[in-house]
């Protein structure tokens, strides 16, 4: 293939996976409700969007979730990993198995049985059901991302900081702790991006009253989405690029992130 | 770390899997194995053979099973040509395709009915270049375009991964024993991409046939799936045994993937991270 098909290939998909988020973002400029009509350009619903407390208080949730299922799974999640390294085989290819299953299982399985199991033992749906559900989707993204860091470990390093006289809580702080982070990190964002956009699991577990921004979404679609919802998405996604635009292109976080490699 | 303590850590998430992963899947065969008043009974799983559960399961099937093969039809060169133009930034292509995951799910598929619809961007620049236009949205063709677009980018990571472990000095040595580019391809980089290919099969498989939304937002409701009369059983008709029993009939097709998986990515090589 020649490199200007390789390039306008890449660029079609491109386009194709970016699309939607270019309309959104115009839409969030559009002064009339409708989705297909362009009634001139606004800011109203950018001004309107921060007095709209039930849209506030659903991104409130949809963050606290995102934020408090990420720590918590991050939490459990590397310290699995760095427990299930240490098991014997059977036990560690079991521990896979089923670290496996929220992964591969689909999602409205995941969603319709964790809310059985609410239902069964008579837990009242709210809050904390969807972050009993939402840790439990995110500790296999954490664990599977902090593995791999750990399986490059120098297993000798911890043994030596051990013989040097460190205790065993102190040669894992110092020495394998951050040599981990980087997983631990990744694994962490990933639980977050993955919270903020759930949906499927959210539905099935959430009670009466209680909206993430993805259900308040939903529950709009059959009477018209409110355009604040585009205004709100449109900054998240502006804000969310620049600050990876940021990280990748200070030059210091470059030079460190080159010289881990 | 081989010590007695490192294995006690391993308890905490044991028992979190066993309370919320393990047990609600148990629910789900209790529920999908017992009627109203609790009494055994399979009828819920025999249920799929009514007419309009039957055609929805195939309905599924049939739309995911297009998208899955579109998804790698459009994923293998993608994925060809990144890892090709690879400088070790991993990372930022990761993050390419995670990217749009920022702005919601909901909001991203209803963005290609404005699209799509008849009226719509698409249609209206056809119109301009004096081509005829297309009606796709409300249509199967709508939730298969809307699968793959949402899918496509866990085709897409794990070819990507793969690929770019295989050693470029087996292709120089293919090349230098007299291989020309197809035969390098077909019998070097294709077979050694295989975990990757099966993985993103899985991953887009098993999330296109058991969607709900993308149909219900794409499909204009009319054209029900596996995942909607189940999602309506459990939300709608609060009939959670009948919605349970369904649910066991699709997890066969899970279970059946996920055992094809494994029997062809042991290491886990292909996985999207």
């Amino acid at each position: 293939m020649s490199n200007v098909l390789k390039k306008i290939y890449i660029s079609l998909i491109f386009i194709f996976l970016y699309a939607p988020m270019a309309v959104l973002i115009v839409l969030s400029f559009n002064a009339s409700k409708s989705r297909s009509k362009w009634g001139g350009f606004t800011f109203k619903w950018y001004a309107k969007l921060l007095s709209d407390s039930s849209i506030m208080e659903a991104l409130i949730t949809t963050l606290m979730l995102a934020l408090l299922s990420s720590i918590i799974a991050t939490f459990i999640g590397t310290i699995a990993a760095i427990a299930i390294t240490g098991l014997k085989k059977s036990t560690r290819t079991l521990m896979m198995g089923i670290t496996n299953i929220p992964m591969l299982n689909a999602e409205i399985v995941t969603g319709i049985s964790l809310m059985l199991l609410f239902i069964f033992f008579k837990i009242k749906f709210g809050f904390t059901t969807i972050l009993l559900a939402h840790i439990t989707f995110n500790i296999p993204y954490v664990i599977l991302s902090v593995l791999p860091r750990i399986k490059q470990l120098n297993p000798s390093a911890y043994e030596a900081a051990m013989d040097l006289g460190a205790s065993p809580f102190k040669a894992f702080f110092k020495v394998v702790f951050p040599d981990i982070l980087p997983g631990v990190f990744s694994g962490m964002l990933m639980a977050f991006t993955m919270s903020i956009d759930d949906f499927i699991i959210t539905h099935f577990t959430k009670g009466a009253g209680v909206d993430t921004l993805s259900t308040k979404i939903y529950s709009q679609v059959r009477k018209g989405i409110d355009p604040k919802m585009y205004a709100l998405s449109s900054v998240i996604f502006i804000t969310v690029l620049i600050l990876l635009i940021l990280v990748n292109l200070l030059p210091n976080a470059g030079k460190k992130a080159k010289t881990k490699k | 770390m081989k010590n007695k303590f490192v294995k006690w850590l391993s308890l905490p998430y044991a028992l979190w899997s066993m309370a919320f992963v393990i047990i609600p899947l148990l629910m789900v065969f209790y529920f999908g194995l017992t009627d109203k008043s609790g009494k055994f009974t399979i009828s819920n799983i025999l249920s799929i053979s009514l007419p309009v559960h039957f055609k929805s399961l195939l309905i599924a099937l049939l739309l995911s099973l297009i998208s899955t093969i579109i998804c790698l039809l459009l994923s293998y060169p993608l994925a060809m040509i990144l890892s090709s133009m690879n400088s070790g930034n991993n990372r930022l292509m990761i993050l390419i395709f995670v990217l749009p995951m920022w702005m919601n799910f909901l909001l991203r598929t209803l963005a290609w009915q404005t699209l799509l619809e008849n009226e719509g961007v698409i249609n209206t620049i056809l119109r301009a270049i004096h081509l005829p236009g297309l009606k796709i949205i409300n249509t199967p063709y709508a939730i298969v375009f809307g699968m793959i677009y949402n899918f496509l980018p866990f085709m897409v990571l794990p070819i990507y991964n793969v690929l770019c472990k295989i050693d470029k000095n087996l292709l120089n040595a293919a090349r230098d024993l007299g291989a020309n580019e197809i035969q390098t391809f077909l019998k070097v980089t294709l077979p050694l991409s295989v975990p990757g290919i099966i993985s993103g099969i899985t991953m887009v498989f098993v999330p296109a046939l058991t969607t709900f939304v993308i149909s219900d937002l794409l499909g204009g409701s009319k054209i029900l799936l596996i995942g909607n009369v189940i999602e309506q059983e459990f939300t709608l008709n609060s009939n959670w045994n009948l919605g349970s029993g369904l649910s066991i009939v699709l997890m066969l097709f899970i279970v059946i993937s996920m055992i094809i998986t494994a029997i062809f990515d042991k290491d886990g090589e292909g996985s999207a991270l």
